[in-house]
């Protein structure tokens, strides 16, 4: 089996073999193009002089990276010492998006699997079913959760006419509320990849593996999961990697009352700050950090598919 | 599948195509959100046969940052703020007109022809001005109301329960005022204690929200919370028992103007509109739909009641506001790095 | 009698699911009850109305709805299709075309415009479109949405294929297929609900996006977050949720009729 995979790999054997190329330009066109040299240009701002106001002076600054890793207090006259601020935000959203995450891979992975075990004209209706809320707008849906969860809002009022509580539970401005937003943002994110990894998942294994009197659960843990891996990575790199952006629902719904990465970087370019190249700088900084464990979820890939 | 993308092909090429033709008769304006009646608009459109677009934007700096990435050339006029108008101006983005080309310049209200952001108006025509304090629930505290106390060191009913707006210029004016310190001061130790003032105070507050600070008074998330004097009016009406503050520590004015753009493809047009909105009738319009205050004299036959007689927009006798100013390179640095601690 | 196991059910998974179509719809029952709502206000109920539904159609502002509506569709089926091409084919590239040079970056390049925060890729994209001299109109919208929607095709995609082992497109050619015929015949169908899941993340990625798009447009053209972006900022009026109902309502008779035209399709085989 091994000898059988390698061989695969070979350039000759692959089913399009040396096409690889042709197949990728689009791609690379595409967002080489339209995205790389913009990021490009990024890259040399964060190395500019900032223009007071926004902009940027042709001049080279390591001042951006400077801000970034150094404090020299209000003034900027101090000895250096490490800064914690942006540290402290880069570390309170990667946080959060990973919570994020993880509830939303909680929910998510039982809902693909139910949509996936539906008989098969049944399965789109239910993909839709996920896809339709997100015909409306972000924003909405932020405010309208906004709106539900608040502590007179719909959710509390019907709780207390119910009688399972008789305070209203404070649920506005707390990270409980960032967390649903985050998760009400991405949810689909999760469900639609790991769909498209289960649908193709064999019953034959786990009937295999129950002949053998593995629990339901060994099953999950020990067939399952594994064979429908890609697709759960998929649906965690797409959730993880725009919750580390986002801030629509850390600001509406967590109160602004603390930076995330991306009002940090908004402000640079939308606030009073008007300073691009911190901004650009910030930006850079979250792209190495998301390409390098990128790279090596890649390259771990690449040994197991060598294996 | 064919025809269905022959069709589709040509629904897409019809629309790039109609959106690139350029017609005579335009008019391209930048502007606020929610800040102008689309019936006023297609009211200019009617009377001079122009084609009117209008985009929006959300603070001052959100539309300096975009023009100043490439939208220069594609707007006629934009509706900055006051010390915005000054920054634009010394940026060079705004192109200069004569008070000759405009026949109802007279009637600009006197008090706002000769400002200190354009002095003689040569760039721009005063839009709506209004006041940035803040509002309180009258149900929860029921004390005196104009001090800045109540934001900067609240009563314990109020304690937690404060928004502020999301925004560093008016945050830091009002913290200075309660300070009794100058904006834009250089002095290290007043700067020092501005930091100080906003690092105690932060658990004090709830959230930090613009666009929401309306809706929090009204649904009742904040008993106290910084707003715009128009914006609180309409509060008011949607049922929130708050009332406007006019802090005797002293409160922020503002005037919104509408500028004559560098490169403007329509420049006639522009000046049309900008004479448009010089007419008492269209400026009171604009006073109905916004609730702030117009610069142009001669709307009040015009206003309805409730805007005319609405107490946040009369502060009384002998308070008077200050404008934010447009704060030097190295006070803004201090005052970027205050606002990133406060918000770490 | 272990056989009698559904082995396709696992206790608690129902519930999930069904907690998951709740957390997804009960803002949106909101916005529907909302948009019947007389009063003008959100926090206070005035009685039963269709005035909001009028204002829709006949209000001042229903010409801008109405072109922002076309755009906005136009864009989003528009982009997605491409993304949805250009992932697939990136996708087979990366897993069944072997070694091939650039291999190693492409998996980044294809994910950069998840990576890059969105309000950078705006400045930066409104920059380079006006270095370049390409002037901002639908076009300047269409290419930045195809970019930032690929990673979003390709990833629902690969999943999938990394599922379908070669062996299937093997066999076609040691049947004399060409290579063509091999992709479209086997790889393509048995791709298909990876491809459905790509092409429909896309394309709400794409109805949704404001950041990019607000830079990027042309003056005065509007898609449906930009243009309804004012009007919700500062509280959602009902004339939006009256609009945002109606999209639903477009969406859900989409769905039914595709259900149907595709019952009609089994029952004649």
């Amino acid at each position: 089996m091994a000898g059988l995979l390698k061989k695969t790999n070979s350039p000759n054997n692959a089913v399009y073999g040396g096409l690889g190329g042709w197949l990728m330009l689009p791609a690379w066109a595409v967002i080489g193009i339209f995205l790389v040299l913009p990021v490009l240009m990024m890259l040399v701002y964060s190395f500019l002089t900032k223009e007071f106001r926004g902009g940027v002076i042709w001049e080279f600054s390591m001042a951006a990276y400077d801000q970034f890793f150094f404090d020299r207090g209000l003034f900027g006259d101090d000895p250096p010492v490490i800064e914690w601020t942006y540290i402290t935000i880069f570390w309170r959203s990667i946080w959060q998006a990973a919570l994020a995450t993880f509830f939303c891979l909680i929910i998510g992975f039982p809902t693909a699997w139910f949509i996936a075990t539906r008989a098969g004209k049944n399965r789109s209706v239910w993909l839709f079913l996920i896809t339709i809320p997100y015909w409306v707008n972000l924003l909405i849906r932020t405010i309208s959760m906004k709106f539900l969860i608040r502590d007179t809002g719909p959710l509390n009022e019907w709780l207390i006419a119910s009688g399972l509580i008789s305070e209203p539970i404070h649920m506005i401005n707390t990270n409980f509320a960032v967390q649903l937003g985050l998760f009400y943002s991405y949810l689909p994110f999760m469900v639609l990849p790991i769909y498209a990894s289960v649908e193709r998942y064999n019953f034959a294994l786990s009937e295999a593996a129950a002949d053998l009197y593995a629990s339901r659960w060994t099953t999950l843990r020990r067939i399952i999961l594994p064979t429908v891996r890609p697709g759960i990575i998929a649906g965690c790199i797409l959730v993880f990697v725009p919750s580390l952006g986002a801030f629509l629902a850390p600001d509406l719904l967590g109160g602004a009352k603390n930076f995330m990465i991306g009002s940090l970087i908004e402000e640079q370019f939308k606030g009073n700050a008007g300073n691009w190249p911190f901004g650009a700088a910030a930006s850079m900084i979250l792209l190495s950090m998301v390409l390098i464990v990128l790279t090596f979820y890649a390259r771990a890939q690449g040994k197991e598919g060598a294996r | 599948m064919n025809t269905l993308l022959k069709t589709w092909a040509s629904v897409l090429a019809l629309t790039l195509a109609a959106t690139g033709a350029q017609a005579e008769g335009k008019l391209s304006i930048y502007h606020w959100f929610e800040y102008i009646p689309q019936e006023l608009l297609d009211k200019f459109a009617a009377e001079y046969d122009v084609e009117v677009t209008m985009d929006t934007f959300d603070s001052n700096e959100a539309m300096l940052a975009s023009l100043k990435a490439g939208k220069m050339g594609t707007y006629d006029v934009a509706v900055p703020g006051d010390y915005m108008v000054e920054i634009m101006a010394g940026e060079g983005m705004l192109d200069r007109f004569e008070p000759s080309e405009l026949s109802n310049f007279g009637n600009i209200a006197p008090q706002w022809l000769d400002v200190g952001f354009d002095p003689g108006r040569h760039s721009s025509i005063p839009y709506q001005w209004g006041s940035t304090s803040f509002s309180v629930n009258r149900d929860v505290y029921k004390g005196d109301i104009n001090t800045s106390d109540i934001l900067f060191n609240p009563p314990a009913e109020l304690q937690g329960k404060i928004n502020m707006l999301d925004s560093q210029g008016e945050v830091l004016a009002l913290a200075s005022m309660h300070l009794g310190i100058p904006q834009c001061t250089s002095d290290r130790d007043q700067l020092k204690a501005l930091n100080a003032l906003l690092q105690s105070q932060k658990p004090n507050w709830a959230s930090f929200s613009s666009d929401g600070a309306k809706d929090v008074l009204v649904s009742g998330d904040a008993a106290a919370g910084m707003i715009w004097n128009g914006f609180s009016a309409k509060a008011r009406e949607e049922g929130a028992n708050i009332e406007y503050a006019f802090p005797k520590e002293g409160f922020v004015v503002w005037m919104d103007n509408v500028v004559l753009l560098k490169d403007a493809p329509n420049r006639a047009n522009a000046l049309l509109f900008m004479n448009f909105l010089l007419e008492p009738e269209n400026a009171a319009a604009v006073t109905n739909y916004a609730q702030y205050t117009s610069g142009v004299t001669g709307v009040l036959v015009f206003l309805e009641e409730s805007v005319a007689n609405a107490p946040e927009l009369s502060p009384p006798d002998g308070q008077k506001g200050e404008f934010i100013m447009a704060c030097p390179q190295e006070v803004q640095a201090v005052y970027d790095k205050i606002w990133t601690d406060l918000k770490k | 009698m272990a056989r009698k196991i559904d082995l396709r059910r696992f206790p608690g998974f129902l519930p999930m699911t069904y907690l998951c179509l709740f957390l997804l719809y009960a803002p949106l029952i909101i916005v529907m009850i909302y948009s019947f709502n007389e009063s003008q206000s959100i926090t206070n109920w005035g009685g039963f109305s269709l005035r909001w539904y009028g204002e829709v159609f006949w209000g001042v502002e229903s010409e801008k709805f109405k072109a922002a509506a076309i755009h906005s569709f136009i864009i989003a089926i528009t982009a997605a299709t491409c993304s949805t091409c250009i992932a697939t084919l990136a996708a087979t590239a990366m897993l069944r075309a072997g070694r091939f040079r650039g291999k190693g970056i492409s998996f980044a390049l294809i994910n950069l415009p998840l990576m890059v925060p969105e309000i950078v890729t705006a400045v930066a994209t409104l920059i380079f479109f006006s270095a370049i001299g390409f002037t901002t109109g639908i076009l300047t919208i269409l290419l930045s949405h195809i970019v930032f929607c690929i990673p979003f095709a390709y990833l629902p995609i690969a999943a999938r294929m990394q599922g379908i082992e070669e062996v299937y497109e093997q066999a076609a050619q040691d049947l004399y297929a060409t290579r063509f015929q091999a992709f479209k015949l086997i790889l393509l169908p048995l791709m298909m609900p990876g491809i459905i899941s790509g092409f429909l993340l896309a394309f709400i990625i794409s109805l949704d996006d404001f950041i990019i798009t607000n830079f990027v447009k042309g003056a005065g053209i509007e898609t449906l977050p930009t243009a309804i972006f004012g009007s919700v900022k500062q509280g959602i009026k009902p004339n939006i949720m009256a609009i945002s109902t109606l999209l639903l309502l477009v969406s859900v008779v989409f769905v039914t009729l595709s259900w149907l035209v595709g019952r009609m399709g089994q029952n004649r085989k």
